[in-house]
């Protein structure tokens, strides 16, 4: 196992679940680089929240970016280093609210690079306001009597966008974590994995998702789009997660 | 005007409609009279619309260098009668206009040529008049039609035939109707290259190593998109347009990190929306060469005219690092500032900014590339050995550049304050030494300046009076000086920041009479001015209705001050 630790002190709260996220992707780095990844060629990129200190903590090459900026960041050191393998950290406030645009853009043209999203339906370093995908009635210091707003569906958007990879994880699974992020790193193209996530401090969600999470079947057909559209708005009690949807389109990069 | 009777200056003025090629013909007249040895400045004024509207372009020639175009007309080509209505007055005394009509030519001083009937004849779009009223020019002119039809087959190739033949026919329609040549003898030196302020200013980039370029179109900075775009395959460049600027920017700063030299162009409202990565690659040290081609007037203002608003706003972008402010005059200049900027950029991990304006990044001249003196220099690079630190502490400020995908070595950049590894730190300690690690770097850049021309004068050096500018004012100034009275000194800034106190005061030491001259409304220069020297000019032309200096007006101003 490489060690990927740094000399950086931890500051996320104690038993955050950025842990779990943080343990998943050092796995999977192991893992890459077994298959042939070279460590030297990782670029990790972050916006700015709780979960964009992580490129703090993985000892490899990083960009911490500007909130909401990530994806544009990666998209860019992409074309600056095509051989380069990128993958970006974002948060629910950084992807979906700040930086939705570039996320959109980047679906539709099929960048080569990989986002992790920490859903963790809060802006957790600013303490607690709503974000794009807090439920309706959330209650956060900028919504004291809840909000207005139906949450985004930020998978329906992506899908639409053109996304040819799409996966939804959980948090609190982190083997099964870091099979999803292996595969998202994998493809060809701009893969996204929506991670859902807890914040034990200010929308601790754990019992509301434990039963709800469920992993698509192992036949799930991935590369049928109105079936995966469908599953991304269904509006039942259960939370599907696995790849979603995932197909083959020439990349961005290489049409330079 | 001693000037003048050596190497007087011809001035015809293409005009039409929107769509009617007024602009490309007048480019034609320009590159028409550079294969016969002459120089030219053209410059172009046209509404923010696509059809219709007024356009026109004024091309002056001369076989001395031209910096500005002349408001006084020896030739008038009109695609339409208002061309005609809207510029006789510019004529000068026994000038020409050339007509699309009909009609038969009666009056003195008008030749009728009927264009539209010949492009209908030919079953031709309509675009195709101007070749018809352009060889014609070229005849009366004495030019020789076949560099004229050279110029169509370079242009378009196989395609050139129907510009050729229309051409011909206003050749010798001319030919027959036996109007009185104006006899340009065809000089005997090279024909010169031919490039507007942009082209020439992408050029500069390409030459000082540009790999990426990343721009959302808005005028008068889409020009360097375009261009660079056509020429992407050639120059091995990858050319992007985003999704808006503020992804422009934060992409570009992604390739700057994975070891790309890279720049990025837009005009005041773009710009804007950049600061936020702007203040990024300030703290994070990341190269990156930003322009801002200015616009008229404020926000959306007058897209497609020239202005000089913005240099008060590029000086106090958010944050605190050392600034680069470079503004070039003209086409040549643009070049070399290109290179300079891409090479300070590099070299002190920095932003550069360059202003241009719409006169400068839109004006057509014949220009002088100074090739040799645009090179890739090579930035600090680190070594192997010792574990990479990407903001390691040094006496000049400067860390050694690495860059990811490079064995053993670890990059990390940020937008927090960090320490030397690259890691997020609040330290009290480290902020103050971070913030001092990147003023250091100001040291370097001051003597980095030595190496270029950071003010350059011209004129009567031990003049009384002296005028000082920046940008594009360089054109009119320059002329305005073969027409006034009394001689001055044209005192040019290129580098706004850092700005060379010593040099300016040496400059202006026993100089009498000071005048700046802008094209903006608070004297954004002489405000700089007086903030870096105490030295406060009370005589300001200054001009904000979206044109740039006329010649005669801005003699004549000058004049009066003298
Ligand atoms: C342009 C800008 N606006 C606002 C902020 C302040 N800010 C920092 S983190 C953050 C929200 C973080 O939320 P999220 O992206 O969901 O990350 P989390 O902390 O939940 O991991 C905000 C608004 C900022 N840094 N930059
Ligand atoms: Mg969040």
């Amino acid at each position: 196992m490489i060690d990927f630790s740094t000399k950086a002190k931890n500051t996320w709260c104690p038993g955050c679940t950025n842990f779990s996220i943080l343990a998943a992707f050092k796995n999977a780095l192991n893992d890459l680089a077994g298959e042939g990844y070279s460590k030297d060629n990782f670029v990790m990129v972050a916006g700015i929240g709780c979960h964009g200190k992580i490129p703090d903590y993985v000892d490899i090459n990083s960009f911490m970016s500007l909130h909401g900026r990530d994806v544009a960041s990666a998209e860019g050191i992409k074309a600056g280093n095509p051989n380069l393998t990128v993958v970006s950290f974002a948060g629910d406030g950084d992807a979906y609210a700040e930086g939705m645009e570039h996320l959109v853009h980047a679906a539709k043209r099929n960048a080569n690079i990989t986002l992790f999203v920490h859903n963790n339906q809060v802006f957790g370093l600013t303490t607690g306001q709503v974000t794009p995908t807090s439920p309706k009635g959330y209650r956060g210091r900028s919504t004291p009597f809840g909000s207005p707003e139906e949450p985004l569906n930020p998978l329906a958007v992506l899908l639409a966008s053109g996304a040819t990879f799409i996966a939804r994880a959980w948090a609190l699974d982190p083997d099964k974590l870091k099979e999803i992020m292996k595969r998202a790193v994998k493809h060809k193209g701009f893969s996204i994995v929506d991670i859902i996530q807890p914040c034990i401090t200010f929308s601790d969600t754990r019992a509301h998702f434990k039963d709800k999470v469920f992993y698509l079947d192992q036949n799930w057909p991935t590369n049928d789009w109105s079936k995966a559209m469908q599953k991304i708005r269904e509006n039942s009690d259960k939370v599907p997660l696995g790849v979603i949807y995932e197909i083959n389109k020439p990349v961005f990069e290489e049409q330079l | 005007m001693p000037m003048e009777k050596k190497s007087p200056i011809y001035t015809i003025l293409v005009g039409g409609a929107a769509g009617d090629g007024a602009k490309e013909a007048a480019i034609n007249f320009g590159r028409l009279a550079a294969k016969h040895g002459y120089e030219f400045f053209l410059s172009v004024e046209y509404p923010s619309l696509i059809r219709g509207g007024h356009n026109y372009a004024r091309v002056s020639i001369s076989s001395k260098k031209v910096f500005c175009d002349s408001a006084e007309l020896d030739a008038v080509v009109a695609l339409n009668d208002e061309t005609v209505e809207k510029h006789r007055s510019e004529i000068k005394k026994g000038g020409m206009i050339f007509l699309d009509s009909a009609e038969d030519a009666g009056k003195k001083g008008l030749i009728n040529i009927p264009a539209s009937a010949w492009v209908k004849e030919e079953n031709l779009p309509r675009l195709f008049r101007a070749s018809a009223l352009l060889g014609a020019v070229c005849r009366y002119y004495n030019f020789d039609i076949v560099e004229l039809n050279n110029i169509f087959k370079e242009i378009f190739g196989e395609k050139a035939g129907p510009n050729i033949l229309l051409a011909k026919k206003g050749y010798e329609f001319l030919q027959s109707k036996n109007v009185q040549q104006v006899f340009l003898p065809r000089r005997k030196c090279a024909g010169k290259m031919v490039l507007d302020g942009n082209e020439a200013f992408s050029e500069g980039l390409v030459k000082a190593g540009l790999k990426n370029y990343f721009g959302y179109p808005m005028t008068p900075s889409s020009s360097i998109l375009h261009y660079l775009a056509k020429k992407a395959k050639e120059y091995k460049l990858k050319v992007v347009q985003p999704e808006n600027e503020i992804s422009v920017i934060n992409m570009a700063l992604g390739a700057s990190y994975a070891g790309s030299r890279t720049a990025i162009a837009s005009t005041g409202g773009g710009f804007a929306l950049m600061l936020e990565a702007m203040a990024f690659a300030g703290v994070a040290e990341i190269p990156i060469v930003v322009v801002d081609a200015q616009r008229a007037s404020t926000s959306t203002g007058v897209p497609t005219r020239t202005g000089q608003g913005d240099l008060d706003f590029v000086r106090h972008l958010p944050g605190e690092y050392p600034r680069i402010v470079l503004a070039p005059g003209d086409a040549d200049e643009a070049y070399l500032i290109a290179g300079a900027a891409m090479n300070l950029a590099w070299k002190f991990q920095s932003p550069a900014v360059v202003l241009l304006d719409k006169h400068l990044s839109e004006s057509v001249s014949t220009v002088d590339l100074q090739t040799n003196k645009v090179k890739i220099e090579n930035p600090k690079i680190a070594g192997n050995g010792a574990a990479y630190r990407r903001y390691a502490f040094s006496p000049d400020g400067v860390s050694a550049l690495a860059f990811p995908g490079e064995k053993g070595k670890v990059v990390k950049i940020s937008s927090y304050e960090h320490d030397e590894d690259g890691y997020i730190c609040d330290g009290v300690e480290n902020a103050k030494k971070m913030c001092e690690k990147r003023f250091a770097k100001t040291k370097g850049i001051v003597v980095e300046r030595k190496k270029y021309d950071s003010i350059k004068i011209y004129g009567d050096k031990k003049a009384k009076n002296a005028v000082i500018f920046w940008g594009s004012v360089k054109g009119p100034m320059l002329e305005a000086m073969r027409a006034v009275k009394r001689p001055y000194k044209a005192v040019q800034i290129v580098w706004l920041e850092p700005f060379d106190t010593d040099r300016f005061l040496k400059e202006i030491k026993g100089v009498k009479k000071l005048v700046i001259a802008e094209n903006n409304f608070t004297g954004q220069l002489a405000k700089l001015i007086r903030e870096k020297t105490g030295v406060e000019i009370k005589n300001k032309i200054l001009k904000y209705d979206s044109l740039p200096f006329d010649v005669r007006e801005l003699a004549k101003k000058l004049d009066k001050i003298f």
